[in-house]
């Protein structure tokens, strides 16, 4: 089950004190993504190839930062035994990771993608890079956020699973270690759903799985001293070509004033013009 | 009387013996942070960075505090200032942070940073909550400064770990008939055998309800005026030590100020901080810097009033048009938004200065005098631009201007401030 199994005998000591906890501590990935600060106004530019992005504030994806919360977590509870942070993107992501090895994060991998090359960046390659580290890494649970406030894809994790061909928990409110894996709840359009995973899985997360520590002066400056691996897209044997371009970004329609109806006779008449019956 | 000169509630305003004093003699700490910033542009060509450049360390920890600040203390400041009461848990947050200890090394569980990084702390708290960022500021600039500058080994690693951990501490310096006039303060510390006795009254001491120790300046010698003048570490439970009602006040109210009375108050020897006698030195030096901190702190207030108002301005219409968009706006937001680039342009490289080991005393009492200034202009015009609402209390707006007048009070009222640097400029030519 557990591909750490064979060394679990070697581990075994380190569980004194765990109670019954069977897995030998993981090794966990995280990824981290750098996109515009969710408080920030965006502005389509006037090109309309995209949304302004010089000098406008950026911070780390907000459900990442739970990924990297509860992969800290697990630590902390020697659930895990490393924790790594991955980004793709400009050299300007190398900021985001330090948040996150000032979160509690053991060190970080920067996949530098810029130019031409980051604009065509989609889940599909990054899904590719991910899968490419866990494999060199060695890594048993990879966590990342469900989905990106910039692109709201939603791809990445369940891709990721994809291509390792490992199980995956998405949507994730819950997560603790059981026999032979892990037990999941997901937040799903009925409810709450209930799983067993076993590892290595791709888990992403969704908002109330935790709520993310701020990263104190101590850990900040501690963070520094943490390494930061620099790859590039062709180390891993992965290909910058996107298969998607981009025709053009627009604002949403600005919203016009609605129209007040009598009668429910009226109401059917005017959806009927409007053509939405 | 001309009524008591408060100066900075508990701090000192002091008659600048300069000549006796060089000026900045503590070499570059951990001023890799000039370095680091230079070497960000230096890539592109340009051997000098901009003021507003900061290592990476010092943008997180801005980030990582405007966060905490929006998130724990915003929620509870009207309350707070209603009642004259900090949260205990806004103290116990500014601990778990790290933002108390933040130039105390790691060895005694310090963040281990920069001046600076202090400097951006109090700004970012005082975008809040001034009165929060009067209390890091205290600690930081002159509490932990003082003993980690002055304290043998032993009360290093006997205080600093508590400093950084759960304790808070207070500076003892103004009493009812010495302010600006620090050196004529009147308590005394008699000496018997291996311990000395302190008697005598403190005015206006920050931090006090929560103070876990005292830094006292007590007169051991009055014969030789102010060259009696001594630091004591007292610590809360000593007898005799009595925290007297907090005042009603007008800005900042949600930082505790105090009388403190000393009653034959037993202080063993060994907690003399740094030399007998030297007392007025160490607060001297140490006001030179806790300056900085005062002005970052006046910045941060007038920072974030002006945040507070701009949306405000674009969203209220009136004659047809955004109230923004009138010209004569216009060009009062302009005025105070220049006046404020300037006022933290002063700061910070009055930071830097201090940081590089160069002389930096004018540029400290220029940036504390300057910033209380426009704290004042600013509030004062945030409110008229707000209208009716910027004068009720449902609004930020009004306290950042009760907020402000302090600025140009203590830690050296506005006319010492410029006392000082008028002798400055006098060595100069």
């Amino acid at each position: 089950w557990c591909r750490c199994g064979a060394e679990v005998g070697a581990v075994a000591g380190r569980d004194e004190g765990r109670g019954g906890e069977m897995a030998a501590p993981l090794r966990v990935m995280v990824a981290v993504k750098r996109v515009i600060d969710y408080a920030v106004k965006i502005r389509v530019k006037p090109d309309k190839t995209g949304v302004v992005t010089d000098g406008v504030k950026h911070s780390m994806n907000p459900f990442c930062e739970i990924a990297v919360e509860e992969a800290v977590r697990m630590k902390e509870k020697k659930q895990a035994a490393e924790v790594i942070a991955v980004s793709c993107g400009p050299v300007q992501c190398q900021e985001t990771i330090r948040t996150a090895l000032a979160m509690g994060v053991d060190r970080g991998i920067h996949v530098e993608v810029s130019g031409a090359d980051y604009e065509g960046l989609g889940p599909l390659q990054v899904s590719k890079v991910i899968a490419a580290l866990a494999k060199k890494e060695k890594i048993d649970l990879v966590i990342m956020g469900k989905q990106a406030i910039d692109d709201d894809c939603n791809q990445t994790g369940q891709m990721t699973a994809a291509l390792l061909d490992w199980p995956q928990g998405t949507f994730v409110s819950e997560v603790s270690l059981a026999e032979g894996g892990l037990t999941v709840t997901r937040e799903v359009d009925g409810g709450l759903e209930t799983i067993k995973v076993q590892v290595p899985a791709v888990l992403t997360s969704d908002l109330r799985l935790n709520e993310p520590r701020y990263a104190t002066l101590p850990n900040i400056m501690k963070a520094k001293k943490k390494r930061i691996d620099k790859l590039s897209l062709g180390d891993l044997g992965v290909g910058a070509a996107g298969k998607l371009e981009t025709l053009s970004v627009e604002e949403p329609p600005t919203r016009t004033a609605g129209v007040k109806v009598e009668t429910t006779e009226e109401l059917v008449q005017k959806l009927r013009e409007i053509g939405h019956i | 009387m001309a009524g008591c000169f408060f100066s900075k509630l508990g701090r000192v305003i002091v008659r600048p013996w300069h000549s006796a004093f060089p000026g900045v003699h503590r070499g570059p700490s951990r001023s890799s942070s000039i370095e680091i910033a230079l070497d960000n542009t230096t890539a592109k060509g340009s051997f000098y960075a901009p003021l507003q450049t900061f290592t990476e360390e010092e943008t997180m920890m801005k980030e990582t505090v405007a966060k905490f600040a929006q998130e724990r203390i915003a929620p509870l400041v009207h309350k707070m200032d209603e009642q004259s009461q900090m949260d205990e848990s806004i103290i116990s947050g500014l601990f778990e942070q790290g933002l108390m200890g933040i130039e105390i090394p790691e060895k005694y569980g310090g963040s281990e940073s920069t001046f600076f990084s202090s400097l951006l702390v109090i700004e970012e708290l005082a975008k809040v909550d001034p009165s929060v960022a009067v209390v890091c500021d205290i600690q930081n600039t002159l509490i932990n400064t003082l003993l980690m500058k002055c304290g043998t080994e032993e009360q290093k690693t006997k205080y600093l770990p508590r400093l950084a951990k759960d304790m808070v501490g207070s500076f003892c310096l103004s009493e009812v008939d010495s302010g600006s006039d620090a050196f004529s303060l009147k308590t005394t510390a008699v000496k018997h055998k291996d311990y000395y006795v302190i008697n005598g009254s403190k005015m206006w001491i920050s931090n006090a309800d929560y103070a876990g120790i005292f830094l006292v300046m007590a007169n051991a010698n009055p014969s030789s005026g102010y060259r009696g003048i001594t630091c004591f570490i007292v610590d809360k439970d000593t007898e005799g030590l009595h925290v007297g009602k907090k005042e009603n006040k007008l800005g900042i109210r949600a930082s505790s100020t105090c009388p403190v009375n000393f009653e034959n108050v037993k202080v063993p020897e060994s907690n003399i901080l740094g030399q007998l006698g030297h007392g007025y030195k160490y607060a001297i030096e140490m006001l030179n810097g806790g300056r900085i901190g005062i002005a970052g702190q006046m910045l941060g207030l007038a920072q974030g009033c002006f945040d507070s108002t701009i949306p405000y301005l674009k969203q209220r219409m009136q004659f047809g048009k955004r109230i923004y968009d009138f010209q004569g706006m216009q060009h009062q937001i302009s005025q105070i938004a220049t006046q404020l680039e300037a006022a933290r342009l002063l700061t910070y490289n009055a930071a830097r200065l201090k940081e590089a080991g160069r002389s930096f005393i004018k540029e400290a009492c220029m940036a504390k005098y300057y910033t209380s200034e426009v704290a004042a202009i600013t509030s004062a015009k945030c409110i008229e631009w707000m209208g009716g609402v910027g004068f009720t209390k449902d609004y930020p707006i009004e306290k950042y201007y009760r907020d402000c007048k302090i600025g140009s009070i203590y830690e050296g009222t506005s006319n010492i401030q410029l006392n000082t640097i008028a002798k400055l400029i006098d060595q100069e030519f």
